[in-house]
């Protein structure tokens, strides 16, 4: 008997882990659960738009990268979202998960699909356009599209607010690098397609650096060339924090030293997750970004 | 035949006894760590009462029967495997190499297929959609598979004259081929994006948390053929430890075990890395450990290494995943801080007879 129903999960095992892969390929549109009592939110960006919807009563567990608002800290942590534990994730007995694009592993996914907890995948909300069609998706997901419009209408305000700033800049734009982090003396700095560059762009400023795509590391002269007029880095908190670039180390470097914003001193220290996480307070980092970048106040 | 058979029972004597011994306390070890393995996890959901359950026809809940028949079972598996052929495999490697700090990683393996993984986490994206598409996330896994036989084979290549292995031009060989790929992967490493090194970091940790059905089916028969294939390498490795020549001259056929040996170990490690990642030390630890109990023996040495590889891992799995629940650590974080203050004090406890 236990042989039986134990060989019949392997064709079914492998059916879902192909079927999987497509899913994971072209994220589809979710599907409405009003009912789910036990949420687990996958991704900073999520988390926060549960809590800003006031969602937040229904969610169970958290991923690592949830850092905020704050009582989220409370809730369990299955771990990084690219490394979840698929009994892990299971022990805290979701009904529903919400994960931004790139959890995994694969396999996790795949045998949390065939425990039967739906799991619904979000649009990756970069640019205004996007930002407001995630918060959307993520009502609808949640069986609550009319708790989406006051975040939205907050939102789009303060992405408004943002575009009259930038719109009354006069003069040229101001080139910003940012810095991811900093070993060995090398730093590693976004390039295009990424959240930062993504925020640099919204907040009327250009990527100091657009010859490749996503983090890499940089050349003293790569950095030189590039000129920055502004140094942009982050603070992550938790465990993590040791990898912060600090003002001083980034100004002591030579080759930042040769560069306007070396000699100027001008470096902007921002929190990750309000920085880079396409959350609903996006609009407001931005603003605080270009008013940073730009000098007004 | 003679010659060989006198040796033989001088080699094992008194300690022929010993070595059934531990053979049977390494299986009721492997049978209650399986059955502690099947029963408990992160879930809380009570493994035994699922299976009684399965047993005598009741209703089980879907989650439960995916965490223990879908989960907790190939994980079991795998840890099983995984463990026996990093085992048995250094055994066989100190056994080829006559030396005790040898391990599948001197062969070019465990390198390769990090060269493989790197090549396939950083480069993979670049594949065309058709063959992404049909090899889907087993990229991964396939490309270490094949990194490690690539660089296994090549290294065999060059030691190999006229016929002949030389074990030594391997050794060091294999010190060359591995910065060479070392140095690779830096080149590649170099190209990879922030995301991509946290995935490198993750593989290099290794981890059962991947297991599935699917790769067990693919990597599993690889390494039971390896598994099964290892315990008639015995007396050709006893034979070896008393050199080459002497080897030959009991009818030994010696560039045979060292061909069977390179082929086993790395049938055996490839499949065992190419689906939970590098985890270090068992392939050493075991091994050495055994042989101060029950003495240089392969005919004991060889399937007790497998028996305390599997348990040594399942423990070490049952660890990663109970410590930081609900999320779990990478295993090769648990057999490296297990393994390294015990080798040491295996190693100061033993000093007299290791330099004797």
């Amino acid at each position: 008997m236990i042989f039986s129903k134990n060989f019949s999960t392997i064709p079914r095992a492998i059916a879902a882990s192909l079927l999987a892969t497509v899913l994971l390929n072209t994220p589809s549109h979710a599907d409405p659960h009003p009912e789910a009592r036990r949420i687990l939110s996958v991704g900073g960006s999520i988390t926060e738009i549960v809590y800003a919807l006031g969602q937040q009563d229904r969610l169970i567990a958290r991923d690592t990268t949830s850092s905020f608002p704050e009582e989220a800290l409370a809730l369990p942590d299955v771990g990084y979202m690219r490394q979840l534990s698929a009994e892990g994730v299971l022990s805290v007995d979701p009904d529903l998960i919400l994960s931004e694009e790139g959890a995994g592993p694969p396999e996790t996914i795949s045998l949390l699909q065939e425990a039967g907890v739906p799991f619904e995948i979000m649009p990756s909300g970069m640019g205004p356009h996007g930002l407001v069609n995630k918060v959307r998706a993520i009502a609808e997901t949640l069986g609550v599209p009319e708790a989406a419009e006051q975040t939205v209408n907050t939102l789009e305000a303060d992405l408004a607010n943002l575009q009259a700033a930038v719109a009354s800049d006069s003069g040229e734009k101001k080139k910003v690098l940012f810095v991811l982090f900093v070993t060995d003396g090398r730093i590693n700095a976004s390039g295009t397609g990424t959240a930062a560059d993504e925020i640099i762009h919204m907040a009327g400023a250009e990527n100091a650096v657009q010859d490749f795509e996503g983090y890499k590391q940089l050349t003293d002269e790569a950095i030189t060339a590039a000129a920055p007029d502004i140094i942009l880095t982050m603070t992550r908190g938790g465990p993590a924090e040791e990898l912060d670039p600090k003002a001083e180390e980034l100004l002591a470097m030579p080759s930042i030293s040769t560069t306007p914003a070396g000699r100027d001193g001008n470096i902007i220290t921002m929190n990750g997750l309000y920085l880079l996480g396409f959350g609903p307070r996006t609009g407001k980092a931005g603003l605080e970004l270009h008013d940073a970048i730009y000098g007004n106040s | 035949m003679v010659a060989m058979d006198a040796s033989d029972s001088r080699l094992s004597g008194d300690r022929r006894h010993l070595g059934r011994l531990v053979f049977l306390c390494l299986i009721a070890l492997l049978a209650v760590l399986a059955v502690l393995s099947l029963g408990h996890g992160a879930s809380g959901v009570s493994g035994l009462a699922v299976i009684g359950d399965l047993l005598t026809g009741r209703d089980v809940a879907q989650t439960d029967r995916v965490i223990l028949l879908n989960i907790r079972l190939p994980r079991l598996l795998t840890g099983i495997l995984v463990g026996a052929a990093l085992a048995v495999s250094g055994a066989i490697m100190q056994g080829l190499f006559r030396n005790p700090l040898a391990d599948p990683g001197l062969l070019g393996v465990s390198a390769g297929a990090s060269l493989g993984a790197i090549a396939a986490i950083v480069l993979g994206g670049a594949l065309p959609a058709a063959i992404a598409g049909l090899v889907g996330w087993h990229l991964v896994p396939l490309a270490a598979f094949a990194g490690s036989w690539i660089a296994m084979l090549t290294l065999y290549a060059i030691a190999t004259r006229q016929g002949r292995t030389s074990v030594a031009t391997m050794l060091l060989a294999g010190i060359a081929l591995a910065a060479m790929i070392a140095a690779l992967s830096g080149l590649i490493i170099y190209r990879a994006d922030d995301q991509q090194l946290r995935d490198l970091t993750f593989w290099s940790l290794g981890s059962l948390a991947g297991s599935s059905w699917t790769k067990l089916i693919a990597a599993g028969p690889v390494i039971l053929i390896a598994l099964t294939l290892a315990p008639a390498m015995s007396r050709g490795l006893n034979g070896l430890a008393l050199g080459e020549a002497a080897a030959a001259h009991v009818g030994i056929r010696v560039q045979r075990v060292k061909r069977a040996s390179v082929l086993i170990t790395a049938a055996a490690t490839g499949a065992a890395v190419a689906i939970s990642g590098a985890i270090g030390f068992v392939g050493i630890v075991v091994p050495h450990l055994l042989r101060l109990i029950t003495g240089p023996d392969h005919r004991w040495l060889l399937i007790n290494s497998g028996l305390l590889g599997a348990a040594v891992l399942i423990a070490a799995d049952m660890i990663a995943r109970s410590i930081v629940v609900p999320a779990e650590l990478p295993i090769g974080i648990i057999t490296a801080m297990m393994g390294g203050p015990f080798f040491m004090w295996v190693l100061l406890s033993n000093r007299k007879v290791l330099d004797g």
